[in-house]
């Protein structure tokens, strides 16, 4: 029983971590006062650009991960276009993008042949002599680097929106338009650079399952890890911390999956395969019966802004 | 002495309807300088031309002597021009401090905050403002509200200050304080604009006075010598004359309210014992001091507040006092509450879809499965050009493009469609010009004398006088006194101050 806790405990920050990851650029792209829905379709082009790196130019995984961070900052600017320059209905465009990265990415990965080839990817290390600590060791300080890294970018995006002139300003984009425009702010500016930068988040996310946990490309592997940020996101009341808690959370429902398979334990396989979006299931008529359905949510998410309505 | 502001020929049009059409504008530092005309006048175009919202079209801006060319808000701002708007462009969630620093960057956030916060307890010392820096903006009064941009715009070093309506949203003693600030900051040089349509305030308070009519500027008078008439008479064209009352016969009890008791949504009660009854062909006024119950009668009548207990009793269904908006108004009640964007208009939709709102549940417009837009389109037209609603450029445009005088036309237009037996009106006319508020009260007079009864609540005391034909006095909850036309000021200015 406690191989099983410890085995399946070591697994929560590498299944947490994509989760945690997607939630933040959502996060910073929706306090700009953008709906952003694109989060599945920008992580497969991060997950298809990372194995693609590796396979053309050999094991560099945090190349790789730099390079699916980009892939999905370009593929983001044709949502930022859509929805800051031709002010399209946010939602429409959130899911055409994520169809249209569905289709490239599958298309990518076909033509390039790089359709189930393993590549090495990044590994775990161990943190000596902390990882020797019983117990503790190997869950918290045997992972990969990557992990590491989510927590100083947690910090730095928490003090980035709360303490910063440029999260102050990012913030109130999204919570009044009309009041940063008065303040001389470039509404637009601002939400495309909140949408790419976010978007390079998600990038990271999808590069993370494919370099770093499946090690391979498969097409639409994502798998719905996307929707269940979005969902995240509203979970989290779009703050940061509270994002990261709900990856943890269903990075320990998604490590679950197969340690109970692992372990013996008999249970029809369809059910258990469920269990995330179960929980997200319930997580939002949590949310929705605590009747607190628009605390924390950006004032502005989800409307374009022109100046020159009057009103 | 050069100008602080001058605006020469400007020229500016929204999607082919011209709003301004060459105006003028000039205002000296040290003074407080009055831009009046009615709603649509092209007022606020002109002063959100001037803060570098809009681009004109054609036309100079002129700072202290230099033509310049505005980039935008950051750019006025950078030239010491703040304007301070009739919405508030305040970030609701945030502080007052962060506020002010999102208008006024430093460049660290932190000691930014401790400098703003600094300069504002210094800045509202120096204008008897009691703000709290660290409050946040949504748990603000709108006076208070205000009282943050102007510490905000002056703050950012503004030499020229443009107040956008600013009393429209105040109480009368809230307004006078702001009067007399504006005067203070006037004398310590700044170049004031006080936009407004009120005319005992640029009586009382400015130095200079422009009036704008249809786009134009047709004056510039120094309002210590022109009278009143006249000022009125270049704001308006031609004064527009008071509507006739005829004395009529009363008929029988259309609406009797009795003991009614109401709460605030946080559970005060506002209404207490509240017992009256109108008559067909009758107005009946409610007075009072704004804040005493009011607001949550007039939304217990119109079915937007369920009263706590008593009886509202309409003549046909009788007491309807828990029963949803819809049975009134099948009753024939019609509602023309004071807050228009949040009770009476859906800003995001069209004209046409907002008139024909009111009566599409009946079937008037066909089955819910196949509406006769066509009939809806041709309706609307219909009453927009009978209620002389201006300034719409097609049926299908948002309501929300509409001025605030031409909404409140909207809304009568589409209740006094269906030939209402009992009216409600709150503050009818608030924020309106002299032209669109004699619109409103004709409407009210025929609506009454049509033999329907009307309910005129209203913090305007004039407004309750020229009108009504018995006058119940609120304070606090309660109807404490009950006057019958011709009915003395004096007296029922004292019924409201001897009961609070």
């Amino acid at each position: 029983m406690q191989d099983f806790l410890i085995n399946w405990l070591a697994n929560v920050p590498g299944t947490a971590a994509p989760y945690a990851f997607a939630a933040l650029g959502l996060i910073i792209s929706e306090r700009s006062g953008v709906l952003n829905l694109t989060a599945e379709g920008l992580m497969l082009v991060g997950a298809v650009a990372g194995v693609g790196t590796c396979l053309t130019i050999g094991n560099h995984p945090l190349v790789a991960l730099v390079v699916a961070m980009l892939a999905a900052s370009i593929v983001s600017l044709l949502f930022a276009s859509l929805v800051v320059i031709l002010r399209v209905n946010q939602v429409i465009a959130g899911l055409s993008v994520v169809f249209f990265c569905q289709g490239l990415t599958g298309l990518i990965g076909t033509l390039a042949n790089w359709q189930n080839h393993p590549i090495a990817g990044l590994n775990k290390i161990a943190i000596w002599p902390l990882s020797d600590i019983p117990v503790i060791g190997r869950i918290l300080f045997v992972q990969d680097p990557i992990v590491y890294l989510a927590i100083p970018i947690f910090f730095a995006v928490s003090i980035f929106l709360r303490g910063s002139m440029l999260g102050l300003k990012l913030r109130a984009v999204g919570e009044n338009p009309a009041a940063a425009d008065a303040a001389g702010l470039s509404v637009s500016l601002y939400r495309i650079g909140a949408i790419v930068v976010g978007s390079s988040l998600l990038g990271l996310a999808g590069g993370y399952i494919s370099v770093v946990s499946v090690k391979l490309w498969i097409t639409g592997m994502v798998g719905g890890r996307g929707w269940i940020a979005v969902a995240l996101v509203v979970f989290a009341r779009w703050a940061p911390w509270p994002a990261l808690a709900g990856a943890l959370l269903f990075g320990c429902i998604e490590g679950v999956v197969p340690r109970i398979a692992a372990a013996g334990i008999r249970a029809p396989q369809y059910l258990v395969l469920m269990t995330p979006y179960l929980a997200t299931l319930a997580v939002m008529i949590w949310v929705g019966a605590r009747n607190r359905g628009h605390q924390g949510e950006p004032g502005a998410l989800g409307q374009p802004h022109v100046r020159e309505e009057r009103r | 002495m050069t100008p602080a502001l001058e605006l020469t020929g400007i020229k500016k049009s929204f999607d082919g309807v011209i709003a301004l059409d060459g105006a003028v504008f000039a205002a000296k530092s040290g003074e407080v300088h009055a831009l009046l005309g009615e709603n649509g006048a092209g007022k606020s175009s002109l002063m959100n031309i001037a803060a570098g919202f809009y681009v004109p079209d054609t036309g100079t801006v002129a700072i202290h002597g230099e033509a310049v060319a505005l980039s935008g808000p950051a750019d006025a701002r950078a030239r010491g021009i703040g304007m301070v708007h009739q919405h508030f462009k305040l970030v609701k969630p945030f502080t007052v401090a962060e506020n002010i620093l999102l208008a006024n960057p430093r460049r660290h956030f932190r000691s930014g905050i401790r400098d703003i916060r600094d300069g504002v307890r210094e800045q509202a010392a120096q204008l008897g403002f009691d703000i709290d820096p660290d409050r946040r903006v949504e748990d603000l009064t709108v006076a208070e509200q205000q009282q943050v941009e102007i510490i905000k715009v002056l703050l950012g070093g503004a030499k020229i200050l443009i107040l956008d309506e600013p009393t429209a949203v105040l109480t009368d003693v809230e307004a006078e304080r702001l009067l007399e600030t504006v005067r203070r900051l006037a004398q310590s040089g700044v170049a004031v604009v006080l936009v407004t349509h009120k005319l005992h305030e640029v009586k009382r308070y400015a130095d200079a006075v422009t009036i704008m009519r249809g786009g134009r500027t047709v004056a510039t008078a120094d309002p210590r010598v022109a009278s009143a008439a006249e000022l009125t008479e270049l704001t308006v064209g031609q004064t527009a004359p008071l509507p006739d009352r005829t004395e009529r016969p009363l008929g029988t009890t259309l609406l009797n309210v009795g003991a009614l008791h109401c709460a605030r949504s946080d559970g005060q009660v506002m209404v207490a014992d509240t017992s009256f009854f109108v008559r067909a062909g009758e107005i009946y006024g409610l007075a009072g001091v704004s804040g005493n119950g009011q607001a949550e009668l007039a939304e217990a009548l119109i079915g937007a507040r369920q009263p706590l207990s008593g009886e509202i009793w309409l003549e046909g269904p009788g007491d309807i006092g828990a029963a949803p908006a819809a049975i009134r108004r099948e009753a024939g009640l019609a509602a023309i509450p004071a807050d228009r964007y949040a009770f009476a208009l859906a800003g995001s939709l069209s004209i046409a879809d907002n008139f024909a709102v009111a009566t599409i549940e009946s079937g008037c417009y066909g089955p819910p499965w196949l509406i006769d837009r066509a009939a809806i389109r041709r309706d609307a037209s219909e009453a927009i050009t009978a209620y002389d609603v201006q300034g719409v450029r097609s049926v299908g445009q948002k309501a929300a493009l509409l001025s605030g005088g031409n909404a409140q036309k909207l809304v009568i237009a589409r209740e006094f469609s269906r030939q209402p037996t009992v009216v409600v009106a709150h503050s009818p006319s608030r924020g309106l010009d002299v032209r669109a508020c004699a619109a409103v009260h004709e409407r009210l007079l025929a609506a009454r004398d049509r033999g329907a009864a009307v309910v005129l609540i209203s913090e305007d005391l004039d407004e309750i006088l020229a009108l009504s034909d018995r006058i119940g006095v609120m304070t606090r909850g309660r109807i404490v006194a009950e006057f019958n036309r011709p009915a003395d000021r004096q007296e029922i200015g004292r019924a409201m101050v001897d009961h609070a």
